[in-house]
């Protein structure tokens, strides 16, 4: 193991060396997610707790959490007690906060946190921000485990599989697939060994919901994969992680150790005849391994392409054994639904989509971070009053969804509810939740340019359609971005990118032509302009000096 | 009867081979440990070699061709031994839109490396990611393995030129 994997060391510490007996007064919780971790928020742990020990605090504990979501603000320190949030704190500079820790008093009352929290409903991220994320004592204190245990003593799998379909659950991956309908077809699929494979593999640039919830509460997917392999009968598990997220996976190793020390993986699972167990697979970046079959190969140690389907992995997947494969969120939201019971869950949310969705908020906006909202809120609320808006007061321009395959959504449709059908009705899709902003200063043609750039080199190269067409097209966008282009060139973009999304194999290929779509959907004057007047509206792009002949 | 298998020997009696074996063995030495076997091996020494390549092949039963074909696919493994530092440039969409062609244009301009190269002296090499993950940091950088977030391209040039 590398050092870069190796988990980080204290897990919590009482501010005073000696053990204190007495209740604790105040905590002290320092966000160790990746994006905080990067500013060195292990170093505040350590300091604070220093520091607190030297002014004498026996009775204050310091804890690392998981991801508190408002990354932009990082490195964070909360006082639960009072509600206090410390932002971009410094190792060096902890005395604010030991001082505030003094003056916790029991019965306190909580400051308001502001718009960015207290719109969130959380569900997958209930824990955040609360749990160690490498401590089962502290899941288990908030409910861990309680609806696997519920799951294997009271109900069937036939129950359990009910259960999911009436809750609404559909895929948080991307494509928003009914999880319930699934399992059902993985559960009656023929054959006696079977597979549940998390897909982890998170490789829409822009997207880290599920690196959150890896690093901020792994068990919580390991419960939910257990509870998935009971309903789908299948006794071998599979994580299949971005070998990018060294922490996810060093805490989902910390994560899988405690959990088969602890009886809640393994042979016999909380004393019950049922067995199941989980590996790590790590990716070895190729983004076309998010797609499912390609995922398989990956997996089985061979090079990611994906194959047609039907046969579709739920009949037969990895070493050709029926395989149910979902994403993190989606794994990450069961252990609620089958605690807290389908009809809670699928009373938020709208009509077809239910529940909350965790949304990767990022670029041109002020709090970038990771807010979890009920389907249905609209983009302005999500952008405006809890993103804080667009950074220095520009002009809203675009979000972009769904990453690569997703597409552009313009001002005009900023009241617009985020559902999985009015997302598809306006071009774009729902993608893993990433969402991000864009100002004045993106050129929307670049942005078209940029992700066929990234299709171009992602390919695989197993199809023609997309090996060829996406080269193609990136060629085409790169004339226009030069100013060499002309109207032909634009309708032979418009031709290739339907017969691209037509005739390829996979969701790469099928989707790659979207932000095409949706760029000349809403910001076709921006694509005339390159043409006809050589001109960037955003000056983002450079032309090439020779004129173009006349 | 005499032993018709004989278990491939690594390539030299490196201790890190001990590492390699052990992962593979760790999964049976089935053809489905592959990619795992070659992650073990790359982080032992940093790239793959053929010789780590045939003997990770012959372990687990997969032909050379078809190791070298995973080995190819897969942009994290590098069959080229890197620089003495590593500078990571994350081309994500947020790190994109708020600068990263800037920071790799600087670097090419300053220090004469494009993506994927090393300098002449073998001091540094240049990689680019598709996405850290660290979109709340854009634009970030990985500079020998630690991230570097919301980065200015002239002090990070002048962070590299120091080392």
């Amino acid at each position: 193991m590398s050092e870069q994997n190796a988990p980080a060391r204290p897990v919590r510490r009482r501010a005073t060396e000696e053990a204190h007996e007495g209740p604790t007064r105040a905590h002290a919780y320092v966000c160790e997610a990746a994006s905080c971790m990067s500013l060195q928020a292990h170093d505040i742990t350590l300091k604070l707790g220093e520091a607190a020990a030297a002014a004498g605090q026996s009775d204050v504990v310091v804890k690392r959490v998981g991801c508190m979501g408002l990354c932009a603000a990082g490195p964070l320190v909360q006082i639960p007690e009072t509600g206090q949030l410390f932002s971009a704190v410094h190792p060096d500079n902890v005395e604010p906060i030991v001082a505030a820790l003094k003056k916790v008093k029991p019965g306190v009352e909580k400051l308001p946190l502001g718009p960015f929290f207290e719109h969130q409903v959380r569900v997958v991220t209930e824990n955040f921000g609360e749990v160690d994320p490498e401590s089962l004592d502290d899941y288990l204190g908030r409910g861990g485990y309680e609806a696997l245990q519920k799951v294997l003593s009271e109900m069937t799998s036939t129950e359990v599989r009910e259960e999911l379909t009436k809750s609404g659950l559909r895929g948080r991956g991307g494509a928003g697939y009914p999880t319930g309908l699934k399992w059902t077809t993985v559960a009656k699929a023929p054959g006696t060994q079977k597979y549940v494979i998390c897909n982890a593999d998170e490789g829409d640039p822009g997207a880290f919901m599920d690196r959150s919830v890896l690093e901020s509460d792994p068990f919580r997917v390991l419960e939910g994969m257990a509870i998935a392999a009971f309903a789908v009968h299948a006794t071998e598990g599979y994580i299949y992680c971005r070998a990018e997220y060294p922490l996810a996976v060093a805490r989902l190793r910390s994560a899988i150790r405690q959990a088969q020390r602890a009886g809640f993986l393994g042979q016999g699972i909380a004393d019950t005849s049922f067995t199941f167990d989980v590996q790590i697979r790590l990716g070895a970046g190729a983004f076309v391994c998010g797609e499912e079959t390609a995922l398989i190969a990956s997996v089985e140690g061979k090079r990611g392409t994906p194959r047609p389907r039907p046969p579709y992995p739920a009949v037969e997947g990895l070493f050709g054994c029926p395989t149910l494969i979902n994403n993190v969120e989606s794994f990450a939201s069961v252990p609620s639904i089958l605690r807290k019971g389908s009809e809670w869950y699928s009373a938020i949310g709208t009509g077809k989509s239910k529940g909350t969705k965790v949304f990767a908020l990022a670029g041109r906006i002020v709090n970038t971070g990771l807010v979890e909202v009920p389907m249905g809120m609209t983009l302005r609320e999500i952008v405006f009053d809890m993103g804080g808006g667009i950074i220095d007061g520009r002009p809203f321009k675009a979000v972009q969804t769904g990453g690569p395959s997703g597409g552009c959504i313009p001002a005009q449709f900023l009241d617009m509810q985020m559902t999985y059908e009015s997302l598809i009705e306006v071009g774009s899709f729902m993608g893993s939740g990433g969402l991000i902003v864009m100002d004045d200063t993106s050129c929307m043609v670049d942005v078209a340019k940029y992700f066929m750039d990234f299709c171009r080199d992602e390919s695989c190269g197993k199809c023609v359609p997309c090996r060829v067409g996406t080269t193609q097209m990136w060629m085409l966008l790169d004339k226009i971005t030069r100013g060499n282009a002309d109207l032909i060139d634009l309708a032979q973009l418009e031709r290739l990118a339907g017969v691209v999304q037509k005739m390829s194999l996979c969701g790469l290929g099928q989707g790659a032509p979207n932000p095409i779509f949706s760029t000349l959907r809403y910001f076709r004057d921006e694509y005339m302009a390159h043409i006809e007047e050589r001109r960037c509206p955003a000056g983002v792009c450079e032309f090439d000096t020779a004129e173009v002949p006349a | 009867m005499p032993a018709l298998y004989k278990k491939p020997s690594p390539p030299s009696d490196d201790k890190r081979w001990k590492i390699v074996e052990t992962r593979m063995r760790r999964m049976g030495d089935k053809p489905a440990a592959l990619i795992e076997a070659l992650h073990a091996a790359q982080e032992a020494f940093g790239y793959l070699d053929e010789g780590a390549l045939n003997y990770v092949g012959d372990t687990l039963g997969v032909p050379h061709s078809r190791v070298y074909g995973v080995a190819t696919f897969y942009s994290f493994f590098t069959l080229k031994p890197q620089g003495e530092h590593t500078c990571v440039v994350c081309t994500g969409t947020a790190c994109y839109i708020n600068g990263a062609k800037e920071i790799l244009a600087r670097i090419e301009r300053d220090l004469g490396v494009k993506p994927k190269q090393t300098t002449a002296d073998n001091k540094l090499s240049v990689l680019t990611a598709r996405c850290l993950g660290a979109c709340s940091l854009a634009p970030a950088v990985i500079v020998d393995g630690e991230v570097a977030g919301k980065v200015i391209a002239g002090d990070l040039v002048a962070r590299l030129e120091a080392m």
